[in-house]
């Protein structure tokens, strides 16, 4: 299938000469290479100087946070320790002393990782039709979708939250409606359980898989749609052979968006979820506030990142394998 | 593109239409109920008992909240825009060129802040910048909050403006070449067109995570600094009026106008 | 595209220059929420010619946190007791001896030799109260003397109970329902502890400290809370009683201290001796609904608060203020917090 040749936007070389200069040849590509490659430092250097001076420095303070030890009522001794590594995964039994491996963080990891699955998923079914369809808007209303898409998150996302409460607690909206109608006797139980802290997160996440997708299934060449329908589809085979994959980093853009926020997201569910069961956020907010382990909250949210970026690592080097040269 | 009646048949789905609806309507909902609540008579919000503008009254002359407004307002617009350009600047150097030494490394740094669980950024940010005032006595005032915002909006820019441009079709930057536009003209009047979509929507998410920071900023902000979600926040804490209501709507009516206005004066500028 | 970034630079540099003018003096207050009479604040800048900044925080973890890392601008902070005893400890409060100042023999003797400020060096009550349950007695009309009804509670009530997101309220709270001494490193008392807690778990909906809301909105019929909370949710629903139990209620007293390196030193002494007037004490307490400390501040508030079980306990109830428990015993409370809630 035609897929998008990539070329550098840089314009065409410059011809080189005869071909006995083949070295000069050789030395102008390297030129051009060596300014291309300045040229690009110097794009990335505001986003990296940024990054680099205002997230990553900080960062480092926490590592070196993870490796000392608890300060009695919060903050860190300077004395280098593993404490806060090693109780991730073996905790001293209350009770008996002994070092005993402890899953109760792992669980909680689990909990969180399985919420974030499940909330991308969710985002990207209900996203990409959303998309798909702003996209195949006549030009001139899609901005207008756009707009419509944003504003609802253009009021405070607390405020939201509460709203949703509102309409799904036991003796809220939804439920009176409900039974008021007849349909139910008894009200669904929906605030602070598991679907709650779904919808919630769905709720806050699903503009970041949305625009991204809008964005990349905007310019899609729906000529070649036609060309699948030409070809005699069915619809589906062409979403599947040709939209899906012509979008896919719309798609991998918008996922990374809502899995990894999804991961550490803190408030939302607490307020949703009734505070019932921990999960990362509230688990290493935990360490800093009345748990007064510092070390160990910065170790926790430690081995969270390192997951995430193995993970990223891989991605990014099977993505980049990908772009082709013209 | 395809022809209007063809192309519009053709590249629907079934189902797409509807699940967009239902999306639209889903999200919509609960700022219907704030809407509809915030001119509730009665104290309580959960209970509606008759209509009264009062709350918005106690809205307007509500200091805190003016002060909250313009603190979200100045940080929130001061991070969009930055990182927005940084991101484009970003995603045209690291998308769709040949894989450069390092091009793996800047692309994990980008997205770094995205992989931070909130509380940690928050800390680590106070914990740097209470360093940097203690030794080198540097504290930006309210540009603190700013350059810790540009950190994490970078990434949420910069994602779909990346996704945008690896979806765009190159043969009209190469035809513009052909032409002999310089590079630069090239990138003005041919990428930059092509590239809003992703730009706009990458302004948009960071806009919206800089607006919706409570934990970073919680920890960050400084006398006289507290921002909306700060506010709000510690409003929620309270036995709850509808006051919390009307301020939200007045915040979405005013953004609701400004980006209305932004439009028309877009839509005018193409025009004329 | 160029005209839009020229309108947002309009709007930011306007609104930047929108800034307050300087006054004579100033004074930046970090307080918790809905905590603090705007009136008061009002009636010290008129008395004292300061202009004061009032910022919020929603816990004492949060505050301590910020403050400990130094360089916050606050000049004021309101730490609860046990904080304030940690705060000291650590060097973060300014010794501004309130046990000097003019308006100090109005404070309740009973407030002055207290575990976290002994004779007053630092601090100046600002508010205090206990912290028990409410229970809307419109939907439960059965007994609620004891602690007990949190973590055994009668069929009726199973699943419809708040308890705060408190690691050190909760605990404590069990160890007086089973009658261990608080901060207990006894590990057969521990073991006690902790099996209440998971036995009681299942009955609870939700853990959270916004108890007026959960109450107000119906969600539960009993809540952990406060007594000022307490007052407010009777005031929307005037079925809610606030339980006065049996065994000794937690008691905690938040209180205004300066902070070490304040840039505004002067101005914030002024403010806690502003604060131990009976008439400006009585502000704060008509505004935050709880107790202040302060002798004499009563007959300035409106009877039906001064009044108020509330703040009346009946006789032959007590309460206590409870220290910072030790480091190996706040690790072993963690690790009950965690396993409570993974």
């Amino acid at each position: 299938m035609a897929s998008t040749d990539v070329a550098a936007p840089a314009p065409a070389p410059a011809t080189p000469g005869p071909a006995s200069t083949l070295s000069a040849a050789q030395a102008a590509q390297q030129r051009m290479e060596d300014k291309a490659q300045v040229r690009r430092w110097i794009l990335t250097a505001p986003a990296l100087i940024t990054v680099g001076i205002f997230g990553i420095l900080p960062l480092i303070i926490i590592i070196i946070y993870s490796f000392l030890k608890a300060a009695p009522y919060g903050g860190v001794v300077w004395s280098p320790s593993v404490e806060a590594y090693v109780s991730f995964l073996f905790q001293q039994d209350i009770f008996t002393d002994e070092l005993v491996f402890s899953p109760d963080f792992l669980q909680i990891y689990l909990r969180s990782f399985v919420f974030a699955v499940g909330t991308t998923a969710i985002c990207l079914l209900l996203g990409f039709p959303t998309a798909y369809f702003m996209a195949t808007r006549p030009p001139k209303q899609r901005n207008w979708w756009v707009l419509l898409i944003t504003i609802p998150f253009w009021s405070n996302l607390l405020v939201r939250t509460l709203a949703i409460m509102f309409i799904i607690r036991d003796e809220g909206l939804l439920n009176n409606l409900l039974i008021g109608l007849g349909v139910i006797q008894q009200p669904i139980t929906m605030l602070y359980t598991d679907f709650a802290i779904v919808l919630g997160l769905f709720y806050s996440f699903l503009p970041f898989m949305v625009l991204p997708l809008y964005a990349s299934l905007e310019k899609l060449d729906f000529r070649l749609v036609e060309a699948g329908y030409d070809l005699y589809a069915s619809r589906p085979k062409v979403l599947f052979r040709i939209v899906i994959p012509l979008s896919r980093p719309g798609i991998i853009a918008g996922c990374l968006l809502v899995f990894i926020p999804a991961l550490g997201a803190y408030v939302t569910p607490l307020i949703l979820g009734g505070g019932r069961h921990l999960m990362i956020g509230d688990l290493i907010a935990q360490q800093f506030g009345s748990g007064r382990n510092w070390p160990l909250g910065a170790a926790q949210a430690l081995i969270l990142m390192s997951a995430v970026l193995v993970a990223l690592f891989f991605y990014v080097r099977a993505s980049t394998g990908k772009v082709k040269h013209g | 593109m395809a022809s209007a009646t063809k192309g519009v048949d053709l590249r629907t789905q079934f189902g797409f239409h509807t699940i967009a609806v239902v999306c639209l309507v889903v999200l919509y909902f609960p700022i219907l109920i704030l809407v509809v609540f915030s001119i509730n008579a009665n104290d309580l919000v959960a209970v509606f008992s008759g209509v009264s503008t009062k709350w918005y009254e106690k809205a307007f002359f509500n200091e805190e909240f003016h002060n909250a407004a313009k603190n979200t307002l100045i940080i929130a617009v001061s991070a969009t825009i930055g990182s927005t350009i940084f991101a484009t600047l970003a995603a045209l150097a690291t998308t769709r060129v040949a894989p450069w030494r390092g091009q793996n490394s800047v692309y994990m740094v980008i997205n770094l802040p995205l992989m931070v669980p909130e509380i940690i950024t928050a800390v680590a940010t106070l914990s740097f910048f209470a360093l940097l005032g203690r030794t080198l006595g540097l504290n930006f005032g309210i540009g603190n909050i700013i350059l810790a915002h540009l950190v994490f909006c970078i990434p949420f820019a910069y994602m779909p403006i990346r996704a945008r441009l690896e979806t765009m079709d190159l043969t009209l930057e190469g035809a513009a070449a052909d032409l002999y536009a310089t590079p630069f003209k090239t990138f003005w009047h041919v990428t930059m067109p092509l590239l809003m979509p992703g730009i706009s929507s990458g302004a948009a998410l960071a806009f919206i995570v800089s607006f919706d920071d409570f934990t970073i900023t919680q920890l960050i902000a400084g006398p006289g600094q507290t921002t909306l979600p700060l506010y709000i926040w510690n409003m929620i804490r309270r036995p709850m009026t509808p006051e919390i209501n009307a301020i939200s709507t007045i915040l979405l009516g005013i953004s609701i106008l400004f980006i209305l206005i932004s439009f028309w004066i877009a839509q005018r500028r193409k025009a004329g | 595209m160029k005209q839009w970034l020229l309108g947002m630079t309009a709007v930011v540099a306007l609104t930047a220059g929108a800034l307050p003018a300087l006054a004579d003096g100033d004074l930046h207050i970090y307080n918790w929420g809905d905590y603090t009479n705007p009136k008061l604040i009002e009636k010290f800048e008129k008395q004292f010619n300061v202009k004061v900044t009032l910022d919020d925080y929603d816990s004492n973890e949060t505050m301590l946190s910020k403050v400990r890392e130094g360089n916050t601008g606050y000049d004021i902070v309101v730490p609860s007791d046990y904080t304030v005893k940690i705060m000291i400890d650590e060097g973060l409060l300014e010794q501004t001896e309130p046990s000097k100042m003019d308006n100090f023999k109005n404070v309740d003797p009973k407030f002055v030799n207290v575990y976290w400020d002994d004779g007053r060096h630092y601090s100046v009550p600002w508010q205090f109260g206990l912290t028990t349950y409410a229970v809307d007695t419109a939907k439960y009309k059965g007994p609620m003397d004891s602690i007990g009804l949190l973590f055994d509670p009668p069929e009726e009530l199973k699943g419809k109970i708040n308890v705060l997101d408190d690691m050190n309220s909760l605990i404590h709270a069990a160890e007086r329902f089973a009658n261990v001494p608080r901060c207990t490193s006894d590990k057969a008392d521990l073991k006690k502890v902790n099996d209440i807690l998971q036995a009681a778990k299942p009955n609870w909906k939700t853990f959270s400290y916004d108890t007026i809301t959960k109450m107000t909105s119906g969600d539960v019929v009993v809540t952990q809370t406060w007594n000022g909370a307490a007052y407010r949710m009777r005031i929307a629903i005037p079925t809610v009683k606030f339980a006065m139990t049996k065994e000794v209620m937690e008691g905690w007293m938040d209180n205004v201290a300066v902070l070490k390196g304040a840039k505004n030193v002067e101005n914030a002494k002024l403010f806690q001796n502003f604060i131990m007037d009976p008439e400006n004490a009585a502000l704060i307490s008509d505004f935050a609904k709880y107790d202040n400390g302060i002798m004499g501040s009563h007959k300035f508030l409106p009877p039906e608060f001064g009044e108020a079980p509330e703040i009346n306990p009946p006789a032959g109830t007590s309460s206590e203020f409870v220290p910072p428990c030790p480091p190996e015993v706040v690790e072993i409370y963690n690790k009950m917090w965690t396993n409570l809630k993974k």
